[in-house]
This record gives structure tokens, sequence and C-alpha cells, in this order.
């Protein structure tokens, strides 16, 4: 479960003063429901989901992951929590096994669990052929592969995705979607950020479209379209944000 | 803090970085094979240069002399311990030019009437030239000052004796000067401001490349976001960064510490003294030759090393530190880079000469080292400058880390876009 309440985040910058990332953003994510938060490029997505991974500190507004408060317990958050992000690297001289396990005692783990944790992994995403070849040599597949099997080695209740497939071959963001899916499937809280139309539709159960920093619009597909009198998520996306021109002058602001 | 997740964190970096060739090679290649060699090379080189300057008959330049022929023949005629002739002479030309050629070692001009001179008891002048600052000229000319010297000398003895006075009459009495230092000591003062400069040149680089690496290096490979996702809070990854850079840095001063062991007692066998040409034993050269073979009390040594151990601690955090502000490894480089002039300037004052230990230059850091390297060194021992160098450098160190700890917990710092 993931209730993130009027999040905040505000960043001091020397040319342009104080920047608002991210303005009073709430919603609620369910247990066996993946959220997707849609935005255009400085939106807003990955600074909220640092916020909801401990990463970065709220401004103001508080967040609650599996209980635990973002702010007080960011510990137990992570503990919780699976973050996967396109920035989130692998140790290239390190072998996938040596990269999952440290993960896996970094989690308190025991060397069996771990042992045991790996053996089910690496038979669930057919990691075998690889798994003790160093992580520098892999293909952008494998590399995504073990990152995911880096995110799921405690078996976190909630998992947070931030672009996973941003960069990846059309094979590989198909495995991704298809490893969202099962972790959803078997009742974990998933956040997906995105700003890929068709994995929107295809994936998510609420959609949240973020612009310039606040949720503009909440809802299941369904609901959205009704809204907005539009089939299409790209022409809702539009829409919600308050025209082409409004998304340019976001665009324009990087 | 929590010892297993410190320690996990430390072991998977010791791990990761005995796998990079970078840190292996500032780590173990460069105390291990390149200062023995540096030292070795210089050394021999040194050692063959000089020895080559001493075997060298030096060619000289007679101007005038003339009406002087008891001299001239003389000078002619003088031989090296050897048997060999002393000087070799070259005809008469324009000196100045030659000496400054390198052509001509010295000239030496025997005024009109020396002879004439000598015989009626008058004072006269015998002018040596040479070029000030070129060993084998200054060579050359010592070698003409000690024959005219033996020559005066000889020149009053039969005056004496002609007038029937003891020889003692003009020299009443002998000056010997006698050297007290043990050998320690006087290793001590010739090397003791050398050895502790490249510790503490060692003890920084051997920490740069991890510190390097597992901060800036990681921001830029995006493996810290990562490892910043793990549960693990941010204090025990810093201890466990911390300890990595520790040990690179003291294993390279360890690999020092064996290499010139190691190169002391080989070089001791190739460099012992019955085999040294007697040119080697000059001051000179065995400055040279104590980098290869130092005459050091090993409590001293021993002392240098607990010494430069919060030494190391400071430097480990300081490096993280810098390093952790940078986005890339490039950026890193170029925060680093001129920190090395910063640590060698202090290190180099501490050769000076006026430079002392003083209550106030023991709280300097890496001079205050410098200083009381050389004392413990030559085998004096300054406790209350010690506990105060060893103190003040704690609270440095400390310091140091708690910096480390603030930055790796300011957002801005990790996540510096």
């Amino acid at each position: 479960m993931i209730e993130a309440h009027h999040l905040t985040k505000t960043f001091k910058d020397k040319k342009h003063g104080v920047i608002t990332a991210v303005e009073k953003v709430s919603f609620t994510c369910r247990p066996g429901q993946i959220y997707g938060l849609l935005g255009a490029n400085g939106a807003g997505k990955t600074t909220t989901l640092r916020m909801l991974a401990t990463l970065l500190k709220p401004t103001s507004g508080t967040a609650t992951i599996a209980g635990h408060d973002v702010e007080r317990e960011p510990e137990a958050v992570r503990a919780d929590v699976g973050f996967l992000a396109a920035s989130t690297a692998l140790y290239g001289r390190l072998t996938a096994r040596e990269m999952i396990a440290y993960f896996g005692r970094l989690n308190d783990m025991s060397d069996d669990a771990i042992r045991a944790r790996i053996q089910v992994l690496a038979d669930e995403l057919a990691m075998h052929e690889f798994l003790d070849r160093r992580c520098d040599k892999f293909s952008t597949g494998m590399k995504q592969k073990t990152s995911i099997a880096r995110t799921l080695v405690h078996d976190p209740a909630v998992m947070i995705f931030d672009e996973p497939t941003l960069g990846l071959d059309v094979m590989t963001a198909r495995s991704i979607v298809r490893f969202v899916r099962q972790c959803r499937d078997r009742g974990k809280t998933v956040i997906y950020s995105t700003h890929v139309m068709s994995e929107v539709e295809k994936l998510c159960d609420v959609i949240g479209i973020i612009h310039n920093g606040r949720l503009v619009a909440e809802g299941t597909l369904t609901q959205l379209q009704q809204q907005f009198g539009e089939c299409e998520v790209e022409e809702i996306f539009v829409k919600a944000v308050g025209g082409e021109a409004a998304l340019e002058a976001a665009a324009s602001k990087l | 803090m929590n010892l297993k997740h410190i320690l996990t964190v430390y072991f998977k970096e010791l791990k990761d970085q005995l796998r990079d060739r970078r840190t292996l090679i500032s780590m173990v290649v460069i105390p291990a094979v390149v200062m023995p060699l540096i030292m070795v090379g210089t050394g021999t080189v040194m050692s063959k240069v000089m020895k080559q300057a001493r075997q060298e008959t030096p060619s000289v330049m007679i101007l005038g002399g003339a009406d002087s022929p008891a001299v001239v023949a003389a000078l002619k005629a003088e031989k090296t311990a050897a048997g060999e002739a002393r000087f070799r002479f070259v005809p008469s030309g324009d000196y100045k030019q030659l000496i400054s050629d390198k052509k001509l070692r010295a000239a030496v001009e025997i005024p009109a009437g020396f002879e004439a001179a000598l015989k009626a008891g008058e004072a006269t002048t015998v002018n040596i030239y040479y070029y000030e600052g070129e060993m084998r000229s200054s060579m050359g000319s010592n070698a003409l000052n000690d024959f005219f010297r033996t020559y005066r000398e000889k020149t009053v003895e039969h005056r004496l004796l002609d007038r029937d006075l003891p020889v003692a009459l003009v020299k009443p009495f002998d000056v010997k000067r006698q050297n007290v230092a043990p050998p320690e000591k006087v290793g001590g003062n010739l090397f003791g401001g050398f050895i502790p400069y490249i510790i503490i040149i060692l003890c920084f680089t051997g920490a740069m490349y991890p510190a390097m690496d597992l901060t800036a290096g990681e921001k830029e490979r995006g493996t810290m976001e990562t490892l910043m996702c793990s549960p693990v809070s941010r204090v025990n990854i810093v201890f466990g960064k911390f300890l990595m850079v520790l040990t690179a840095s003291i294993a390279t001063m360890c690999m020092l510490l064996v290499s010139m062991g190691v190169t002391a007692a080989l070089g001791g066998s190739m460099f012992s003294p019955d085999k040294m040409e007697t040119a080697a034993k000059t001051a000179e050269a065995k400055a040279v030759m104590g980098g290869v073979m130092p005459t050091i009390d090993p409590a001293g040594l021993l002392g240098v090393f607990a010494m430069i151990a919060p030494v190391a601690v400071f430097f480990s955090a300081l490096l993280l530190v810098v390093s952790l502000f940078a986005k890339s490894y490039k950026e890193a480089q170029s925060y680093v880079g001129p920190m090395v002039i910063l640590v060698i300037l202090p290190a180099v004052f501490g050769l000076l000469p006026g430079i002392e230990l003083t209550a106030k230059t023991a709280l300097i850091p890496i001079l205050n080292l410098s200083l009381v390297c050389k004392e413990m060194l030559s085998g004096v021992w300054h406790w209350h400058y010690i506990a105060l160098i060893f103190g003040s450098t704690c609270v440095y160190a400390a310091v140091a880390i708690a910096l480390c700890v603030r930055m790796f917990n300011r957002e801005d710092v990790m996540f510096r876009a």
C-alpha cells in the first residue's frame, strides 16, 4: 500500500531560485494494483518516486509505504520497496550472482536464504546462463534481468518502477512489462512511471497524470475517457495538461 | 551504526576494487615496483656518474710559468694514489671559453717570476679558474688547489729548515673533525625528510583512486542510486566505503615498506661499502645511496607508521568528501589532482632546515608529521609533541569523517544534476 499525502518537493537553484518540482501530490495505490504515473519529461515523476523510495526527503507532505512513514522510518520503507529505474545501474565488476547476493545481504538475508532466492529468480528470469559472468559484459536484456532480480531479492511488498523501459529494445521492454504484470498478479503494490502512452493503456489499473509537478487528473482508463471525452490516452493526456501549448511551455523550461 | 552492514559494504568494495586495474596499479605496482626502481635507478645512476667523474683525469691548462720550471715540472709529475697521472695538460688557449664549454675542467695561472718571488720571500698569488656549480670542474680545481696547498706547505718547511726552526712553529696544533652521531642518526638526518615525504605521498595516492571510484565513479555509473535503495542506512554505507579507502591507503604504505625493505636488503649486498668506490663515500653519494639502503632506527620507522595511521584516516575521509561532491570521475580528478600539490607542499616545508617542531607547527597537518618523522628516524622522541600531533591529527580525521557522513546525507550532493 502506498499513500501519498500532499507531497511537495522544492529545490534551490542558483540560476532559477526556488524550483517546485512536485506540488501537493496525493494518491493511493493498493496491493494488487498498478498505479501509472504519466507525465512528460521534467513533470516531476522521478522526484515523486524518489521521495517514495526515501532517496529524497519531501519538503512538506507525507507518504506511508506498507505502513511506514517515509520520513520517520526510511530504512523500514526501503526494506519493503523494490526500486527499479533507468538510472539504477549494476556493479560492472561483480557477477550477476554477486550483485544479487550483495543486495540480499544488505537486506539482512541469510546466506542460505540468498542462495535459495537466487535459484528461484534465475529460474523465473532464465538467468542461469550468465549468472556467474561479470555485469559489464552483459547485453541490455541481461542487465535488465539482473536489475529485476536485484529489486526482487528481498521479495518486497511494494515495487516502484521509474521509466524502466527507457532506451530498451522492444523485446526487453516487453519482458519488463510482462514482469510488472506478474508483480501485480502476486499481490504486490506497484507504481509505474512512464511517458509512453501505450504502456499505460496496457498495464495500469489507475492512471495519474502529472504536469508541472501537480497531479492534474486521476482515475481508471474508463473514468478518464469519460471525463475528457476521448478514447486515446494521448488525447486524454494532452487535454488533461491543458493543451499542446501548455506542454510546449513546460518543455521550454527544461 | 550496524557493523554487519558496514562489513557487507566493505567486503563488497574490497572485492570490487581488487578487480579494478587502476586501484591495483596505485596500490601494488607503484609502491612495490615503481618506487624501488626509481630509488635504485637514481642511486645507481648517481653513483655511476660520480664514479666516472672521479676516475676521469681532469684536463687543466697552465697559464704562464715559463720562468718557473720547477713548479711546472712538479705539477706535471703529480700522480694519483693509483700511480696514474693526476692531470691531463692542454695547450694554452681561450681558457674561459673552454671551461664554459666543459672542454677544460680548470686552468691555473702561475704569475710571472713566481719562483724568483718565492726565493726572495715575497708574497704572490696563484689563480685557479673553474666553473662554479659544475661538479667535474670543481673536482679539477680542487685537485689543483690541493697540489698548490701541499706545495706551499713544503715551501714553508724548507724555509723553516733553512733557518733551523722546528716545523711545529707554524703548525702549533692539528684540527680534526670527529663524528659523534651514531649511523642511524646520520641516516635520520639525511633521509629523515625523504622517507616520510614518500610515505605521505603514497598514503595519499593509494587512497585517491578508490575514493574517486567509490563515490564520483559510482554516481557516474548509476550504482550509487542502486546502493541507496537498499535499507542500509547512509552512515553504514559511508563507513564501509571509508574503510575500503583506508585499507587501500594503508596497503599502499605497507607495500612500500616491504618493497623498501627488500630493496635495502638486495641493495645492501649490491652496494656494500667494500665494493663502493672511495668516490661514493662522500656525503652526497651517501644521501643518494640512503634511498637504497637507509641505516635507520627500526623503532623510528615503526613510529612513523604509527603516526601516519591517523593521517591515512584523515586523507581517506577528506578524499571521500571531495570526490563525493563531484558528479563524475573526471570532475573528481580535477578536484583531487591539485590536492596532491597541497599535500606535497607541507611535506616539502618539513625538509627545509629553518622549520623546527614547535607547539604551533605541531598543529599544522602533514607538516607536523614530516617534522616529527625526521626527529623519530634520527632517534629523538619528543613525547609531548608526538602526543600533540597524534591527538590533533585524530581530531582532523574525526572532523573529516563527520563531514563525509554529512555530505552523504545531503540530497543536493548525492543527486547533483
